[in-house]
């Protein structure tokens, strides 16, 4: 299971549902254990993870093709995992290795797999919205039925480039689903303080595109919402903003203890938690039998820690890694 | 060879570019069905279709970020900036962006963008509309800055900038495009970036400039009996040739950078710094800045072409700097102003 290509990760997804649940918990136990290195000083610097978020990214990665293009943001492990990418590839980029998906000059905020469909990820708020709304123009002017994947938090959905972004792509009816994570907090900052209405996907209005509110911590319902604007986008009726309404476990960053929640949020949240909701689905419906899960846990696990132990093995970006790639040459 | 605006330069250089090429396309404000503001796409919505050139709204932030996608997908896309002050609202995907897909792609995606800017003082449009603004992406590594100078200049440089794999701001000095010049079309009339021209010869003084005061620098060193200037026209501001510029001044001795733009770091900051620093010791003269003064560029007719240096300032400088081997005070601190 450890052994298989990124690709053949990506399209385990397609039509197997115990492989996303797999997924899902695979990047959970990766995120608390990149946590863990964080608090241990093991790496340094900055990273933030998406516990609590893992049903949206399946629910993308499970439906588009590897030839469609997805730009997403800094806090990306999650996506890039269920996207395919191996833990050793992100783990080797946070820790610094030469084997990183970036060769190790990046960090925790930028991943990046052409192959799987993945730009680099982007550390500037709102700034992948636009990029993504570009991706899809390509599609539109080579004639390809190809599509954009643009993914976003709640945050996001403040700055001009959210706007403009769908805007564009509204007008020219461009093949491109936007993808709101609304995990609840825009940095330190609980949504409702920075927007005044409940429900981000009403913004469609404004461009005259659907606006879907979605059940984020539902990856059956991730991958039918995503599906169906897939289909929308590829058919050439224009961008669709799903609204996935989901849930931050830890702070927004390394540092971020998440101190402002109020009291019993999370505890909420979690009765609601998208991998022991999915993983109680799956077990009624017979798909996970009689302590299949538990297996599953048990060598998702193994797996994190043999990659660990790989990366942290490996060595270290060189001097010269910083010198590499500044200018394409010519 | 046929002569032609800066302006109609350009649309040449567009549309021979995307008759080679199909994955070139441009966008911007008003530049498909008006041919753009200063009429520098004239011509090619009718010839390339809605598909290829394309009417924006107004959103900057929008429309290059676009941009930075279609680039890492496989198309080239030109995009117009209509006055470069309009890039500060959008500079995030220029230079973070952009300039670092190739870097935080470890070299797997390009990002084979070209964002045309125009720029400078000289007809009026005021001080928010009248600067030109190279110190915005002269500290941005993956980036490179191209300045037209003219005709010829437009329409060389912008063929290699759509071709080249990186990200490319190409300027356009906005006084010039009405200029009229000779334009060799086709692979003759193409410009690599990142070199230098070396326009007039001279033995005592190397004039280095860019853009709109080329014309400035060459009319300074045609009109002067007492000393002879070399005059090289940059042309790439990133990656400027470093060696031939340093090479050109060992010979002359003397450094003179023309430049529109405010005294405080200005490009020729830069250049300055590199070359006074490589040949300390062997220079006749320091090195010389003639610049704008640190102001907001005004808008009477009269003001604005004091603001600018002109050929009888860039003259007066230069003479100074030859008959006391010091560098003179500019035409600013008589009116009070610091240098």
């Amino acid at each position: 299971m450890g052994d298989r290509t990124k690709m053949e990760r990506r399209l385990a997804l397609a039509a197997d549902r115990v492989a996303r649940y797999e997924r899902m918990v695979e990047i959970r136990a990766f995120e608390d254990r990149v946590q863990g290195l964080f608090a241990e000083g093991v790496v340094h610097g900055t990273t933030h993870t998406a516990q609590g978020q893992e049903a949206v990214a399946v629910g993308i990665a499970a439906v588009a093709r590897p030839t469609d293009t997805v730009t997403c943001t800094y806090r990306g492990h999650g996506m890039g995992l269920a996207l395919g990418m191996t833990p050793e590839s992100i783990l080797g980029e946070i820790m610094g290795r030469e084997m990183g998906c970036i060769g190790g000059i990046a960090g925790s905020m930028h991943l990046v797999d052409k192959e799987l469909g993945l730009l680099p990820t982007f550390a500037i708020i709102g700034a992948g919205i636009p990029v993504a709304a570009g991706a899809a123009l390509t599609a539109q002017v080579k004639g390809t039925d190809d599509a954009a994947i643009g993914v976003f938090g709640d945050g996001a959905s403040n700055i001009g480039a959210f706007h403009e972004g769908l805007n564009l792509a509204a007008i020219w009816k461009l093949p491109v689903v936007f993808v709101c994570e609304n995990n609840q907090y825009g940095e330190y900052s609980r949504i409702n303080l920075t927007t005044p209405i409940e429900d981000l996907a009403d913004r469609a209005v404004s461009y005259g595109i659907p606006g879907i509110m979605v059940d984020g911590q539902d990856p059956d319902a991730t991958v039918k919402a995503v599906s169906e604007a897939l289909d929308r986008a590829r058919s050439g009726e224009g961008p669709t903003l799903l609204e996935m309404k989901t849930y931050r476990y830890a702070g927004h960053s390394r540092a971020d203890k998440a101190e402002y929640r109020p009291e019993g949020e999370f505890e909420r949240w979690f009765q609601r938690d998208p991998i022991n909701t999915f993983r109680a689905r799956l077990e009624s419906e017979g798909l996970l039998a009689e302590g299949q899960a538990d297996e599953v846990d048990r060598q998702v696990a193994a797996r994190i820690e043999a990659a660990m132990e790989t990366v942290k093995a490996s060595p270290p970006a060189g001097v010269d890694a910083m010198f590499r790639n500044i200018y394409a040459p010519v | 060879m046929a002569r032609m605006r800066m302006n109609q330069a350009v649309a040449a250089a567009l549309g021979d570019e995307m008759r080679q090429d199909p994955t070139v396309v441009v966008f911007g404000e008003d530049v498909a069905a008006a041919g753009g503001p200063f009429k520098t796409s004239d011509g090619l919505l009718e010839e390339f279709g809605p598909l290829r050139v394309r009417d924006t709204p107004i959103s900057e932030m929008g429309f290059l970020g676009m941009a930075v996608g279609a680039a890492a997908s496989g198309l080239r896309p030109v995009a117009e900036i209509m006055f470069i002050e309009f890039l500060g609202v959008a500079l995030d995907q220029v230079v973070t962006e952009a300039a670092k897909f190739h870097f935080l792609s470890n070299g797997v995606f390009t990002c084979p963008m070209v964002v045309r800017a125009s720029v400078g003082a000289g007809l009026g449009f005021g001080c928010q509309h009248s600067q030109t603004f190279e110190n915005w992406l002269n500290n941005a590594p993956g980036l490179k800055m191209a300045v037209a100078s003219g005709p010829q200049s437009a329409y060389g440089l912008m063929r290699s900038a759509i071709r080249d794999p990186n990200p490319v701001v190409v300027l356009e000095p906005r006084a010039l495009y009405g200029g009229r010049g000779p334009v060799t079309r086709g692979e003759e009339g193409i410009i690599p970036l990142g070199e230098i021209a070396r326009v007039r010869e001279g033995d005592d003084v190397t004039i280095v400039t860019a853009g709109a005061m080329l014309r400035v620098a060459m009319a300074a060193a045609k009109s002067s009996d007492n000393w002879s200037a070399e005059v090289i026209d940059l042309q790439t501001l990133i990656p400027w040739d470093r060696d031939a510029v340093v090479s050109a001044v060992r010979r002359t001795g003397r450094l003179v950078i023309v430049e529109e733009s405010p005294y405080t770091s200005g490009w020729g900051t830069e250049i300055s710094a590199y070359v006074g620093s490589r040949l300390f010791g062997e220079l006749k003269a320091p090195v010389l800045r003639v610049t704008c003064p640190d102001v907001p560029v005004p808008f009477g007719r009269e003001l604005e072409l004091r603001y600018m240096p002109n050929k009888e300032y860039v003259t007066d400088q230069i003479d100074q700097l030859m008959a006391t081997g010091r560098v003179p005070e500019p035409w600013w601190v008589g009116e009070g102003s610091r240098v």
